[in-house]
Parts: C-alpha cells; sequence; structure tokens
C-alpha cells in the first residue's frame, strides 16, 4: 500500500534539550496508529514535527510524497492535507460551531457561502452536533467542542489526521462521544495517527502501536502483540502502569 | 457664588469649547486606532527596520510629556518644513489633533500587542494547521478576539485623550478648558468657572464610563444569543 507518511531520523531539540533522538516511521494510507508512552517522551513534540508546527532540528519528513522538510516545499498546502485535533479542542472563540467549520473551506479552498455551510451541516451532522450549529464554543461541553473541532478539520478533506490526546481534557462521560467518532473515521478509512492513552479504544482501534520513551521508539507492532507479549521491558513496565 | 448666572451667561461658550472637545478627540482617536494599528502590526513583523520605527515610536511618545509633543509638532516641525517650503504651518486644530493622535496611537499600539499576545496560542496553531497562511490566520482568527479583548482599553484611551485634550489650549485651540480660561479672564469668577468646566468633562466621562462597562458586560462570545 502507498506511503502516506516517511519519516526518517527526525530529530527535535528545543536549546539543549534533545526531545526527539532520531525517530523512523512510515504510516500506510488508511493505517491507524496510535502512540504511546510515558509524559514528556516526545510524543506530542513529534505530531507537532509531521505538520511542522513544529520545527524539526535534522531529519526528513514525507507527507503524501512531498518531502515537508524541504524548505521549498508549500507546507500551507501540505497542512490542508493533514487534520489536526488538539488535546484543547482550541476552537476559534469568535465563532460559531458551523462557522468554525466553514472559515478554512471559505479562506483557502474559495467555497462559496453556501456550500460551505452546508458542508459544515454535513459534518456537524456526521459528528452528532447539527443541533448545535449556532452554538459558541463557550456554549459546549468539552466533548462537544472536540466533536466540533474534528469536524472542523474533516472540512478541509485531509488525507491524514493527526489527534493529541484528543480525550484528555474531557470529563470521563465525554470521553465515549469523542472515540466513537473516531472509530468511524477510522472505519471510513482514514489515515490516522493518533496519541492517546485511552489503552482500550488503540487495542480495539488501531493497526499498530507505536511505544515512546525518552524521544526513542521503543517498540512497535499490532496491539495483539505489543499489549499480551511486549519484547522490552520499558513498554512492559510502562504497560503494567497504565493498564 | 453664582453658579446659576455664570451657567447661563457662559453657556454658548461652554457649548463651543465642548463641541470643539469632542470634534479634537474624537477625530484624533480615530486616526490613532488606524496609527495604533499599524504601529503594532509594524512592531510584530519580521522586517526588523518596521519593527525598529514601531519601538522607537513607542518610545518616543511614552518617554515624552505630551505638551512637549504638541510644541514641537505646533512649532517646531514647521519652522523645519519653512526651509523648504516657505509659509507651511499647521492650523491649531490640526496639530491638537495630530498630536492627540500621534500620542494615543502610542499607547494605542502597546494596547493592540498586549491583546494579541493575550490571545491562547492555540488559536493560531489550530488556524495553522488547517493551512491558513500567518497573515490570514492573523486577519481571521487573531484580530477578531484580540480587537474585543482590547475594546474596554480603546474606550479607557479615549478619555485620557478627551481630557488631555485640554492641554491644547496652550497652543490655542478653543475647546472647553480654554473657553473657561477666556470667560475667566472677561468676569473674573473662577471658582464657578472652572467648577462648571470641571463638571462638563465629569458628565461627560461618566456617561463615557457607564457605556463601557455596558460593553465590557457584553463582551464574551455567547454570553447571550
Ligand atoms: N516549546 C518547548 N520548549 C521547550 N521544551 C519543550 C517544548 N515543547 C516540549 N518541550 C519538552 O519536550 C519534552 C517532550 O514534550 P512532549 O510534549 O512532546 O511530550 P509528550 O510525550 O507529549 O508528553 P505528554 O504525555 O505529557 O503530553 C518535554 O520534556 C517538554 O518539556
Ligand atoms: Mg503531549
Amino acid at each position: 500500500m502507498a506511503k502516506k507518511v516517511r519519516v526518517k531520523n527526525l530529530c527535535k531539540s528545543f536549546g539543549s534539550t534533545e526531545v526527539l533522538k532520531g525517530m523512523d516511521l512510515e504510516v500506510s494510507e488508511g493505517e491507524v496508529v496510535c502512540l504511546i508512552g510515558p509524559s514528556g517522551s516526545g510524543k506530542s513534540t513529534f505530531l507537532r514535527c509531521l505538520n511542522q508546527l513544529e520545527t524539526p532540528t535534522s531529519g526528513e519528513i514525507e507527507i503524501d510524497g512531498y518531502l515537508i522538510t524541504d524548505k521549498n516545499t508549500n507546507i500551507n498546502k501540505v497542512r490542508e492535507n493533514i487534520g489536526m485535533v488538539f488535546q484543547q479542542f482550541n476552537l476559534f472563540h469568535h465563532l460559531t460551531a458551523k462557522k468554525n467549520i466553514m472559515m478554512a473551506p471559505i479562506d483557502r479552498k474559495k467555497l462559496s457561502k453556501k456550500e460551505a455551510e452546508q458542508r459544515a451541516m454535513e459534518l456537524l451532522t456526521r459528528v452528532g452536533m447539527s443541533d448545535k450549529a449556532d452554538s459558541y464554543p463557550r456554549q459546549l461541553s468539552g466533548g462537544q467542542q472536540q466533536r466540533v473541532a474534528i469536524a472542523r478539520a474533516l472540512a478541509m478533506n485531509p488525507d491524514i489526521m493527526l489527534f493529541d490526546e484528543p480525550t484528555s481534557a474531557l470529563d470521563p462521560e465525554m470521553v465515549g462521544g469523542v472515540l466513537q467518532v473516531m472509530k468511524e473515521l477510522a472505519a471510513a478509512g482514514m489515515t490516522m495517527i493518533v496519541v492517546t492513552h485511552e489503552m482500550g479504544f488503540a487495542r480495539d482501534v488501531a493497526d499498530r502501536i507505536v511505544f515512546m520513551s525518552d524521544g526513542y521508539i521503543v517498540e512497535e507492532g499490532p496491539p495483539s502483540e505489543i499489549f499480551t507479549n511486549p519484547k522490552e521491558p520499558r513498554t512492559k513496565d510502562f504497560l503494567n502502569h497504565v493498564l | 457664588m453664582d453658579f446659576y448666572g455664570v451657567l447661563t451667561n457662559m453657556y454658548p461658550m461652554l457649548l463651543d469649547g465642548l463641541v470643539m472637545t469632542l470634534e479634537t478627540s474624537l477625530l484624533a482617536i480615530l486616526i490613532a486606532f488606524f496609527l495604533g494599528l499599524l504601529s503594532c502590526v509594524m512592531g510584530m513583523s519580521r522586517i526588523v527596520p518596521l519593527a525598529l520605527i514601531s519601538k522607537f515610536y513607542v518610545w518616543v511618545i511614552r518617554g515624552t510629556p505630551f505638551i512637549v509633543q504638541l510644541f514641537i509638532i505646533k512649532y517646531g516641525i514647521p519652522q523645519v518644513v519653512q526651509l523648504w517650503a516657505p509659509g507651511f504651518n499647521f492650523t491649531i486644530f490640526q496639530a491638537a489633533v495630530a498630536t492627540l493622535a500621534l500620542n494615543a496611537g502610542a499607547y494605542m499600539s502597546e494596547i493592540f500587542r498586549g491583546s494579541i499576545q493575550a490571545i491562547d496560542p492555540g488559536q493560531m496553531e489550530a488556524a495553522r494547521s488547517l493551512g491558513l497562511p500567518k497573515t490570514r490566520a492573523m486577519i481571521k482568527v487573531i484580530l477578531p478576539q484580540a480587537l474585543k479583548i482590547s475594546i474596554p482599553m480603546l474606550c479607557n484611551q479615549f478619555i485620557i485623550s478627551l481630557k488631555d485634550s485640554s492641554l491644547a489650549q496652550v497652543i490655542g485651540l478653543p475647546e472647553l478648558f480654554y473657553q473657561g480660561k477666556i470667560y475667566v479672564g472677561r468676569t473674573f469668577r473662577s471658582f464657578e468657572t472652572y467648577i462648571i468646566v470641571g463638571c462638563v468633562y465629569l458628565i461627560i466621562i461618566t456617561i463615557l464610563s457607564y457605556i463601557i462597562k455596558r460593553i465590557e458586560r457584553n463582551l464574551d462570545y455567547g454570553k447571550k444569543s
């Protein structure tokens, strides 16, 4: 299958702190990869490097055949193809749910207001939020905001979705709804890289688990292998703490 | 003491002065708004000379008294310009508005900068992650939110500028305080006149403050909708 993401020897330092120390990863089209690992191991930093919210110190990242670590690549164009969902939702506070979704397609893809609105309503329906189309973010619960945020990312028709702990800031009763939306997305064939502490979700939905620690990929494999029969002691140790 | 007599007697002058005060400060604050916005954008620009110009502007304005700025613009600048363009001059009104605008613009530049910095960086990241270039993200996401939170501070600056406009009487702007002075010169009723002038400022600013409070209360997005 076609490779959607290819990461080669990716390194990232903040000043003198080395956070990513040479990561290699390939993700195929339609694959769901769950990134797990202890706090501070560099999961967010890795994800943010993939759409250049962080500039890597060295290494190569290829997305959809575009070498995005090359300065000549138009990163804005590539980003349209990479949806990102944040732990803190980051919905635009000054726009309603519907307008949050409509903004980028109108601004970037030059959709008419009508087309964008129709698309926004479809997406809101898809994430079960059509009745809150005209609500502002602050009028929504965390779980509702996150579902709108997923819809907003989908509005640009990305073929890769990045999730950075999308349920970590949610009340427990809100987690299920968001995970359900993500499950449906995975089932629809979306290529997904998900940083998560939801081991149940990782086990059910992921094609592959990648365990990170201290800026390295320690171990990777299908969930059945990683969760039942981890090889590395560090993986075992981590899983003992979270399972 | 005869407040009523003084008031009825000087009322036409008072009204003229009030109109001039409002005209000057409203026009100045309007210009200052765009000046402040421009200076703020320049200050955050990656183009070093632009950023330096903005920093220099804010530094000079904040570091010098308003009255000195007023004299430099009314008397200093024309003298230099006259070397090339004999007969050049600013009218009193132009000089007052320009100084007031330049002055408030510098403070507004800082207000805008503070408001933009107060916006959660996650807003910019979300916009960038959707593919918006930095400038578009600024226009569509950051500025609308920053402008909104800066409204109370901008209104406050308006109050300051309105009071500062009384200083323009030293170059002869016939505003509220100036009219008071003229009236005292004619009648020697210092106490009543200046109390009345003070009260007019007080009333205007109280009304403005009330409006600001109302705006502040309705500032949150989606509080009522
Ligand atoms: N902008 C930054 N400047 C300096 N250090 C940073 C920055 N961003 C991250 N770090 C450091 O990089 C390390 C990895 O951070 P990162 O957020 O990637 O970890 P993480 O695996 O996502 O952890 P968590 O599970 O807590 O979210 C941490 O030690 C963090 O302090
Ligand atoms: Mg993280």
